[in-house]
C-alpha cells in the first residue's frame, strides 16, 4: 500500500496534501505562540523555555520538541520532494507551448512551485538564523529568544526576507489548502464556499499574525 | 469578413512545424469555424496546395472528434465544440491562430490532428460495464435514486475530445477519466467492478504520460460538456477509497 502511493502520481499527490496540512497546523500554533512577543520578554523567554520542558515527567527534557522537529522535517522533505517529482512529471506531459497565450489561472495558483522554492529557502534560512544561530546578526544567545528576534528585524535584509516569505505563504495556503480538499477526496460543490472562506482566513491570518512580529519590532512596539 | 489566420502546418509526426499565415475573404458570419477552414482549405488544393489536415466527424457536437486550439484556447472562445463554433464570434480583420491540442500524450500526426487513442486505452482499462448479454433486462429491475442518475448523466455527457488535456498547463487526463469513473461507478451496474475501475484507469493514465491535476481549473472551463472541476475531487474520493479496500484484502 505504501509501496503503490509513493508509486502512484494521484499518491504522491496525497502525500503533499497531508504533509502540507502537517505543515500548516504547525504554522498556526507557531504564529499563536510567536505572538506572545507583545506581552514582553519575560513571557516570551519563558513560553520558548516551557516548549523544551513540554510532557515533563513523562517525557524527558525537550523530547516533545524533538519529536515534532522530526515529524515536521518528514513533512517538509516528503512534500518537497513529491513537488519535484510531480513538476517535472507534469512539464515532461506538456513540452510544446503554445504560440498564442492566454492569461491564466490565479496568481497564487501559478505561484505555487516558486512560492515553495521560496518557502523552502525561508525555512532553511530560518532556522539557521534563530534556531541554531549559524547566520544570525548581532551575536546569538541561546535561552534568550527574544533578544535574537529583535536582532533579526533590526537588519533590513532580515525584515525583506521574513516578510517576502510570509506573503508567499499566504499565497500557497491560498491555493494549498482548497487543493488538498480536493485531493483527499472532501472538497463538492455544496462544501466549495467553505473550503474557500476557510482557505482565504487561514492565508490572510498566518500571513498577517507572522507579518506582526517584523512589524512590532520596526515600529518599536517591540523592543 | 476578411481573415488572417495563423496555422501550424506539420508534414507528419517527426516533422518540424511551424506557424503558416494565409488570408481568407467573404467569411460569412454563419459559418462554423470548421466550414471557414473548409473554404480554406478548397482555395488551397485549387491552387495546388496541401490542404490543412484537420480532425471532425460529426459536425454536431456529439462525437468529440473536433479538436482545434483556437487563440489560445481549446474549441475556441465561447464554450463548445470547434464545429458548433461560429464565425459570429470574430470580427472582420481578425488574425486567428489555430495550433493542435498539445500533451506528449497526444503526438502530432500531421498539421492539427493528434493522435488521441492514449483515451481509447484509458477507457480499455476500465471504462466499461461487464454485462451478461441477450435480452434486455426489465428497466425496473434495477432502481437508480434520481440523484444518482443525475450525477452519472452529468459525466456521461463526457464526448472524449481532449479539450481538457489541451487546456490543462500539465497535460493532465484528470477530468476525462474522472468523468467516466463517476458516471459508471456511481451507477449499480458499474458496482462490482467499482474499485478494479478506478485502480486500473488511473494506472493507465499514468502510463500514457499525462501530468498530473494541480488543480489549475482550466479543464473545466474549456470543456464544452461543462463536466465540473469537482469531478476530479469525486475520481481521488473513488481512488483512495478502492485502496484502502485493497490494502484489507
Ligand atoms: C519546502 C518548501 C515547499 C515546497 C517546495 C512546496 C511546494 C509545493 C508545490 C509545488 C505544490 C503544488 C503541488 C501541486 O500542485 O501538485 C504545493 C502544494 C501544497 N503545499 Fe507546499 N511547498 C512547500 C512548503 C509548504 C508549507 C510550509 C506548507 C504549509 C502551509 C505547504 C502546504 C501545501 C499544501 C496544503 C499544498 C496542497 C497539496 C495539494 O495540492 O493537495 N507547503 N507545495
Ligand atoms: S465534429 Fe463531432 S463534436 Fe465536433
Amino acid at each position: 500500500m505504501t509501496r503503490t502511493m509513493w508509486d502512484s502520481p494521484l499518491g504522491k499527490k496525497t502525500v503533499m496534501a497531508v504533509s502540507g496540512l502537517i505543515m500548516l497546523g504547525y504554522l498556526a500554533v507557531h504564529m499563536l505562540g510567536n505572538l506572545k512577543i507583545f506581552f514582553g520578554e519575560g513571557e516570551f523567554d519563558h513560553y520558548a523555555h516551557w516548549l523544551r520542558t513540554l510532557g515533563e515527567p513523562f517525557l524527558h527534557y525537550e523530547w516533545a520538541l524533538w519529536i515534532v522537529r522530526v515529524v515536521l522535517v518528514v513533512a517538509v522533505v516528503a512534500h518537497a520532494v513529491s513537488a519535484y517529482q510531480l513538476s517535472r512529471r507534469d512539464i515532461r506531459a506538456r513540452p510544446t507551448k503554445y504560440v498564442h497565450k492566454k492569461p491564466r489561472a490565479s496568481y497564487a495558483t501559478r505561484t505555487m512551485r516558486w512560492g515553495g522554492i521560496i518557502l523552502g529557502l525561508f525555512i532553511v534560512w530560518h532556522i539557521l538564523d534563530l534556531t541554531t544561530g549559524t547566520v544570525h546578526a548581532n551575536g546569538f544567545q541561546h535561552g534568550h529568544p527574544y533578544q535574537n528576534v529583535i536582532d533579526t528585524f533590526s537588519t533590513w535584509y532580515g525584515n525583506v526576507i521574513y516578510i517576502v516569505a510570509m506573503l508567499a505563504l499566504g499565497l500557497h495556503v491560498q491555493h494549498g489548502f482548497w487543493s488538498a480538499a480536493q485531493t483527499l477526496g472532501v472538497g463538492s460543490r455544496t462544501r466549495d464556499r467553505a473550503f474557500k472562506t476557510v482557505a482565504n482566513v487561514l492565508a490572510v491570518v498566518l500571513t498577517a499574525g507572522f507579518v506582526a512580529v517584523p512589524v512590532g519590532v520596526m515600529t518599536g512596539v517591540v523592543s | 469578413m476578411k481573415l488572417t489566420l495563423r496555422v501550424w502546418r506539420q508534414q507528419n509526426a517527426d516533422a518540424d512545424g511551424a506557424m503558416s499565415t494565409y488570408e481568407v475573404d467573404g467569411i460569412s458570419a454563419d459559418m462554423s469555424f470548421l466550414e471557414m477552414l473548409d473554404t480554406l482549405n478548397e482555395e488551397l488544393i485549387l491552387a495546388g496546395d496541401d490542404p490543412v489536415a484537420f480532425d471532425h466527424d460529426c459536425r454536431e457536437g456529439i462525437c468529440g472528434a473536433c479538436s482545434l486550439v483556437i487563440n489560445g484556447g481549446a474549441h475556441g472562445p465561447e464554450r463548445t465544440t470547434t464545429c458548433q463554433l461560429h464565425m459570429r464570434s470574430f470580427h472582420d480583420g481578425d488574425t486567428i491562430d489555430i495550433e493542435p491540442w498539445r500533451a506528449s500524450a497526444f503526438p502530432v500526426v500531421k498539421d492539427l490532428v493528434v493522435d488521441r487513442s492514449a483515451f481509447d486505452r484509458i477507457i480499455q482499462a476500465g471504462g466499461y460495464v461487464s454485462v451478461p448479454t441477450g435480452a434486455a433486462p426489465e428497466a425496473h429491475a434495477t432502481p437508480v435514486p434520481k440523484a444518482d442518475a443525475d450525477f452519472a448523466f452529468e459525466h456521461a455527457e463526457c464526448i472524449g475530445c481532449g479539450a481538457c488535456v489541451a487546456a490543462c498547463p500539465n497535460g493532465a487526463a484528470m477530468l476525462f477519466t474522472s468523468a467516466k469513473v463517476n458516471h459508471l461507478n456511481v451507477l449499480p451496474q458499474g458496482a462490482p467492478e467499482r474499485e478494479t475501475r478506478v485502480l486500473d484507469m488511473v494506472a493507465q493514465m499514468d502510463e500514457e504520460g499525462f501530468g498530473g491535476c494541480t488543480l489549475v481549473g482550466e479543464c473545466a472551463t474549456a470543456c464544452p460538456k461543462g463536466i465540473p472541476l469537482f469531478s476530479i475531487t469525486g475520481m481521488n474520493k473513488e481512488w483512495l477509497r478502492a485502496g484502502r479496500k485493497a490494502a484489507k484484502r
